[in-house]
This record gives C-alpha cells, structure tokens and sequence, in this order.
C-alpha cells in the first residue's frame, strides 16, 4: 500500500507560503464544487457570487473593509498574546466593555454640542475599558496561576450579560419606547464618514496605524522577541531572565486594548448606539484571523480581509440564490480548514512511498 | 574501506544481524552511507563515533524505527525487512534508550507490565523480576515505586524489561553516562554475563576506555560512513579517538597556574538549603562553595542529586535567602535572573534545545537570548547589525559548524549547538560563569576544544564552576573538585589531593558525615 509522509523541510518552503493558500483555494473549490452542484446551484456561478460579487460595488468596498477593520485590529492584539503562548480567548468580551466604557461617555458628553475631544477620549475609554477586562485574567494567571482561557472565555459571557442590563436599565433610551437600547450618538460622538452613501468611516486609520506598530512591535522590538522565546520555549525565557509575569501582562493589556478599541470603533461607527448585540463574533472571529495570519502582522491584515470576504460572500449568496445559511457557512469552513492545514507544507514535504 | 564483513569473529554459528550497505538520507544530508556491519551471536559490538556521525540512525534503523532507503539486512541468515519496532521486537531485538521512558508515580512492575505483551499478571511479572535479576544480578524489588530509586536502579528496570522479552540482540545507548564508576563496572559484568549466554549486545559509547574494557569488535562512524573496523582491545584509546575523529587529539593545556585564591570569591554560596519543590525534587541542604577568580571548581555526582536545583538557585531561577549566594561579596539570593546577569554572572545549562537555546530561532536570535545587554538593543529595537556581528564571531571563534548565523539552534548538532551557547556565555566575558555538562554528547574534538576554552576563560581572571557527570573531565580541567550527593555538597578537595576512587566513593555516598549518608 502506499503510504503518505510529511517529511520535515531543510528550510521552510518560500514558494509554499503563496503556494499554500493558493492550492487552499483550488481544494476549496473541488470539493465545494460537487457539494452545490448536489444541492441543485450552479457551482461557478455561485463561487462567483460568493468571492467576487462583494467587491465589484463600491459599496461592497466599503462593507468589506468596514468589517475587515476591526478583525485585523483585534487580531493584532491576539497575535501579540499568541506569540507568547497567553491565550486570550475574551477578546469578544473585552469588545462588548470596550464598547459600553465609550458609549457611556458619547452618552454622557454628547448632547452637549460638540467636543473636539470627545472622540479620542471614547477612543481612550474604549481601549482602557478593554485593558481593564483583560487585567482580571491576567491578574489571575500572574497571582492563582488560573488558566487565562477559561477564564477569558467566561468573562466574555459576564460582558455580554452585562451589556444586556445595561441597555435594559441604566443605559436605556429613555425616548426610546422600552426598546432595549440606548439613545442615538450625537455626531460627535460618532467616526466621520467622508463618503456619502458609504458606512465606511475615519476608524479605519486606527487600523492602518495599528499595522505598521504591531510590525515593530512583534518584528523588530525587543519585548517582542521576549515574547515569542517565552511562548517558543518558555524554559529558556526563564534561564535568560525573561519575567513570565511581565509578559503575560503586557501581552494581555496589548490584546485587551486592541479588542476595547474595535469595540469602540464599532459602537461609534456602524452602530451610533448600543444594543443587546453588538458584535457579530469578531472577537472568536479574529482568533481564526491571527491563525490565518500565521501570527504576523502583515499576514493578519490577508487574514482579515478574507475573513471579512467570507462573511459577505455568505451572505450574498444567501440573498441572490437563496443558499442556505448552513451552506454558507459550509464553504467558509471548507476554505478555512484547507488554509490552516495547508501551513504545514510550508515546514514539511509530503512523500508517496511504497514499502 | 572495510565492509565489516571481514571482522565476524571465529564462533560457529553465522553472524546473528548483519546489516549490507545500509544508507539514509535526509533531504541533502547522508546520515548512514553504505554502512555494512555484522554481529555474531555472543559478541559484544561496539558502535563509536562522533555526534552527528549516524550512530542513532543506523540504532534506529536495527530497531525498525526508521527505515533505510537503500541497503539489507540479514538477521540469523535471512534477509528481513524491520518495518517497525513491534516487527523487531518480535524478532528478539531490544533496545535501552539513554533517557528513560518510565513512568515515576507507580511501581517497578507495573512500568514494566505496561510493555509486556501477554496476559496482565502482576504477581507473576513481579516473580519473572525477582528471578531474571537475581539471575543476571540485577537485583530489584518489584514493588517498589519508580520515584524511589536511583538512576542506576532506574537502568536496572530498562534492562530487566528489555531481558524479559529474552532478547537475542540488546542495543544500549551509552548507559554508563548515569552512572557512577562502581556501577558500571556492575553493568559490565550483567553484559558480559548475558553475552557468555549467546545474546549479542550492540555498544553505543564515546567513552574509549569503556569500550576497550568491554566490546570484542568495533565499528568506527565517521559522517556516516564506515571508517574503520578495529579489535578495541588491540589497539589504544588514543587510537580509537584518531579513527573516530580523523585526526590526533590536543590535550588541554593550562598556560598559567591559578591566581593567589586569598582575594575574596567572585562565587559564594552560604549555608544555602531550600525546600523540594514537589515530591520529585531534591531538597539542598547546608550547602556552602566558593569560587575564586583564576579558577575552576567543579562538582562531581550523579545526576538527580540536587544539580538541577543547584544551578536553578544559583542562576536565580529559584529564589533564595538574601545572603545565601554572594556575586563579588555582594548578597544576590532573592535577585532574578537578570539582576544576576547584570553583575557579571553567566551560565550555560545542560539543557540545550529549549532551554540553552530556542529550537526554531535563528543563531543570531539565540544569541541575543542573554547577548542583548551587549549593544544590540537601542530604544527598545533589536539593532540587527550588532546581533549578527555577534553570532558570526561566536561561530568562527568556537568553529561551530552551521549555514551561518541565520540558521536555526535546531538544525545545528549537539555538539554544535554546545559549542555555541558556550561560546556565547563566554563572549559575555562573564565575571562568574557557571556551566553544566559541558561536553555531554559533544564528541571527542569538540569537547577537548571547550575545555580549553574554559581554562583560558579561568586563567584571564574570571571565576568558572563546572557541574559534571563526567570524572575524568573534572579531574582534566578543574583545580577543586567537590561532589554532590542527595543535596549535600562536600568540601572541595583540590585536584592533586585526590583521585577517581575517592570521588568515586563520595558520589555513592560513602565516607560523606554520617548524617548524609544515613
């Protein structure tokens, strides 16, 4: 019988890193391909819906990086933690207080006409708000020596509980006709959104900054080579006297922030209000987009666009075709599962021997 | 060349495992090349190289762990295929690791049942034991948890589990390397006593003497390839050494005596005692040591005796008493790591993949991994210039064999690898450096090259403590040797004044105060 090796590559493979996603894309549609012939659609036509139709309208532009946005800034701050084994898994709940600590000053400080400095200090709360939620892991990991997934994963819950009271109760739109929400952000409480008819908006040069920072940070800076020793092998970040306490603190306030801001940026943007809902799964999302990214920056940025993609293309070809969702969702899948397995041909050669 | 075949000693029967013109590649590297070797049933095999030089591959390849891209073998005749080890097992081929795979929580026998093929019967198992090892003197109690025993006691349980599958042919892996000289001169007569029964043992050892002692015929590796073929006991260890390396060996040289140790100790450590850090550590006690510029002081005992916990407290890994180490007069005990660092300290740990240094890093990051205080980070940036700079001087001034800085700590060599983070340590000019094993699995050239470095470091001023399992290194490079036993550290006893059997005798816990050896 034939049999199938990985073998490990000398070096690692530059043809296979462009190689990899590509041949990821080609198995996509194999094996995507029968699938919605059998469900009855015709196979090209709806990849064609599904990858291209989203950004052949300028709105569909403008949708696609509005959403790509804050995935890659989450993810940033996730792959910031990644590198040094810190796992957090609350990015999603970090959001949500993101959100509520910048929505309650556009709330508190809107309606008194406009504040140049309003703005930057939602951004501020946003990102402390998020930091903040990150410390109670960190603090717990540092001090108990708790498992900062689980109890990130739980806080995320306890965000959004929270959020749920709060634009039941306190939060409440009080002209609102019991809606559980809050009021309307005053424009200055709100991102400018320079082209008419567009949602796109000014956030998204946070995420453009963030980029270039989180390059120098994790590429070139010092701290971030202390963190990927301390996640490569953290015996070794022991013996050269890297403090596991300081990283993982750092690494958790870095993601926290990143999640509070894109919370924020969200709140102030598409939204201009909070409701019981206000994430749809960016903060798990992005968790697939620093892995997709292959924990770097640059790759982050591929990463989320494409996820960002994915998200709309589901959703076209749910509206034009009439795709079930669970079809959808079955392409996403597909497409992601071969990208992250084809990674492994980067490291590794596959062998066909016969024994 | 000579093929080996040539060397099959005059007993009756035919060669039990014959291996023709074995040969596996990986990627672009050769690690066996035409390798043709054979042993008799009886016969005591020695398998010497270099590291690096294919000893493990071929081991692996008799075992049926990997499989060889060209080549035969013949095992009592036939020519078989090893396609896994279960296939070599069955055959009568048995192997004991270097590093033992034994679970520490639960008894002897019930390590050994998990291996046993066959119905699960402890009482009987543990009667198999009792029998086997007092037949071979091995003797071991059953029922005794793993945690408890030595590592000696612990290779006895590898051998015992290998001899209940009544092997025709037992490979070992350099297993003297745990143990201390009275219990290898135990080991040799258990093999020898297996070998006058008929069951072949293949050899793996760098240490010459062992094998001039023990083995009937040897088969020299060098990159691969089959160098030579010698009766070990016919020729000298120095001419052993010269097959397997290629050329003649230097001995070290000491340029100058070491300075006046009136001045105060560079390294002191003062009644130092810690508490075991869960039920498998060891717990030092008392422990006082000094060490002095100019010179070198090593520490002799088998390992698990407390060097782990020593070097760990010593480099600031585990924290102390404020008073209990003492850097250049100054109490250090309860600054980290990086404190120490700062005031001179280095250290190179035995460990070097994940611990000396990162596997899939390049050299050049490795060697900022304790080289950053050197220049190489400004504003919070690695300058990528000086970092390269640095590694390139460590790998051409300590001949580390590499594809340059940008290779990674993982595809170097051990002794390569060694040889790096050693020289990196050095490179610090550190005012105390602290080195475990320095030489453990690196071959005979290279380890002769470091010790010589570590005597220059000495003699230029700096204070240099060695931690070793390996005698005869301490007794080459160090002027006072102490040793360690279950976490008690003798005094130091000053090299002249003293000899193997002495040391010896400490490392087993003889003539240590009566207290310790109780």
């Amino acid at each position: 019988m034939l049999r199938i090796e990985l073998e490990p590559r000398a070096t690692a493979s530059h043809f296979m890193r462009w190689g990899a996603p590509l041949l990821a894309l080609l198995l996509t549609v194999l094996v995507i391909a029968p699938i919605l012939a059998l469900a009855g659609l015709p196979p090209l036509e709806t990849l064609r819906i599904f990858f291209l139709s989203p950004l052949s309208s300028l709105n569909g532009l403008s949708e696609w990086l509005l959403k790509a946005s804050p995935l890659i800034l989450i993810a940033l701050g996730l792959t910031v933690g990644f590198r040094a084994n810190v796992w957090n898994i609350g990015a999603e709940g970090m959001y949500t207080i993101g959100a509520i600590c910048a929505g309650w000053l556009a709330l508190r400080y809107g309606d008194a006409g406009a504040h140049f400095w309003l703005l930057p200090a939602m951004m501020l709360a946003g990102a402390l708000g998020g930091a903040a939620w990150a410390a109670i892991p960190a603090f717990l990991k540092t001090t108990a020596n708790t498992s900062e997934i689980l109890v990130s994963l739980m806080l995320n819950y306890v965000a959004a509980l929270l959020l749920s009271y709060l634009v039941n109760g306190p939060m409440q739109d009080p002209q609102g006709l019991n809606y559980p929400q809050t009021a309307l952000f005053e424009p200055s409480a709100m991102f400018s959104t320079p082209f008419a008819g567009l949602r796109i908006n000014a956030s998204m040069f946070i995420t453009l900054v963030a980029v270039p920072l989180a390059w120098l940070l994790l590429e070139r800076s010092f701290l971030g080579f202390q963190l990927s020793v301390s996640g490569a092998a953290p015996a070794a970040a022991r013996y050269a006297g890297f403090s596991q306490t300081r990283l993982t603190w750092i690494s958790l306030s870095i993601s926290g922030a990143t999640a509070g801001l894109a919370g924020m940026m969200e709140a102030a943007g598409p939204l201009g209000q909070l409701t019981p809902v206000i994430s749809p799964g960016y903060g798990f999302a992005a968790i697939i987009v620093a892995f997709i990214g292959r924990l770097r920056p640059v790759g982050v940025v591929f990463g989320g666009l494409l996820l960002s993609l994915l998200y709309l293309g589901g959703e076209a070809v749910q509206m034009s075709l009439n795709v079930p969702a669970s079809l959808s969702r079955c392409v996403q899948g597909t497409l992601l599962f071969f990208l992250l397995a084809g990674d492994v041909l980067i490291l590794y050669r596959l062998r066909l021997r016969s024994p | 060349m000579a093929l080996g075949l040539d060397v099959a000693p005059d007993l009756d029967v035919a060669s039990r495992l014959e291996l023709r013109r074995i040969t596996k590649r990986y990627g672009g590297l050769t690690a066996n090349d035409a390798v043709s070797l054979s042993v008799a049933p009886g016969e005591i095999h020695a398998v010497l190289g270099e590291n690096g030089a294919g000893k493990s591959t071929l081991m692996k390849i008799i075992y049926g762990a990997i499989q060889p891209d060209e080549g035969e073998i013949f095992w009592e005749g036939e020519n078989v295929v090893m396609s896994s080890p279960a296939v070599a097992r069955r055959l009568g081929v048995s192997m004991v690791y270097q590093h033992f795979s034994l679970f520490e929580t639960v008894s002897v026998v019930e390590n050994i049942v998990l291996t046993s093929p066959g119905r699960f019967n402890l009482p009987a198992l543990a009667m198999r034991i009792k029998e086997l090892g007092e037949r071979y003197g091995l003797p071991v109690d059953p029922y005794r948890l793993l945690h408890h025993l030595s590592v000696g006691e612990r290779q006895r349980v590898e051998i015992l589990r290998c001899l209940l599958q009544s092997p025709k042919l037992l490979i070992l892996d350099e297993p003297t390397s745990v143990l201390t000289p009275p219990a290898a001169r135990r080991l040799f007569e258990v093999l020898r006593t297996l070998a006058a029964a008929g069951c072949s043992i293949v050899y793996i050892s760098h240490k010459l003497e062992e094998i001039r002692d023990l083995c009937d015929n040897a088969t020299v590796l060098r990159a691969g390839k089959v160098v030579s073929t010698a009766r070990p006991k016919e020729v000298s260890a120095a001419d052993l050494a010269r097959m397997m390396v290629g050329t003649a060996i230097a001995a070290v040289a000491r340029a100058v005596a070491p300075p006046d140790p009136e001045q105060a100790p560079r390294l002191e450590v003062r009644r130092l005692s810690t508490s075991s850090e869960g039920p498998f550590g060891v717990t030092l006690r008392d422990i006082g040591l000094s060490v002095h510029g100019g010179e070198i002081v090593g520490i002799a005992g088998v390992s698990g005796n407390g060097q782990r916990e020593l070097l760990a407290v010593l480099n600031g890994e585990i924290p102390c008493a404020q008073e209990a180490v003492l850097l250049s007069g100054e109490p250090v005990g309860h600054l980290g790591v990086a404190e120490r660092r700062r005031r001179g300290l280095a250290f190179a740990p035995e460990e070097r993949l994940g611990r000396g240094a990162v596997p899939d890093l390049t050299l050049e990051e490795n060697g900022l991994l304790t080289g950053h205080r050197r220049g190489a980070v400004r504003g919070g940036l690695i300058d990528r210039g000086t970092t390269t700079l640095f590694a390139q001087n460590i790998i051409e001034q300590f001949d580390v064999h590499c594809r340059g800085p940008a290779a990674t700590a993982a595809s170097l060599s051990g002794g390569n690898l060694q040889k790096f983070i050693v020289g990196r340590e050095i490179g610090l000019a550190p005012a105390v450096l602290i080195v475990s094993q320095p030489t453990w699995g690196v071959d005979v050239a290279a380890a002769a090259f470091l010790r010589q470095r570590l005597i220059d470091l000495s003699r230029h001023g700096a204070a240099v403590l060695v931690i070793s399992e390996d005698l005869e290194e301490l007794l080459e490079i160090c002027d006072r040797i102490a040793v360690l036993y279950q976490g008690r550290l003798s005094a130091a006893m000053p090299r002249h004044a003293t000899d193997i059997e002495q040391i010896g005798l400490l490392m087993a816990g003889v003539g240590l105060s009566a207290e310790a050896a109780a």
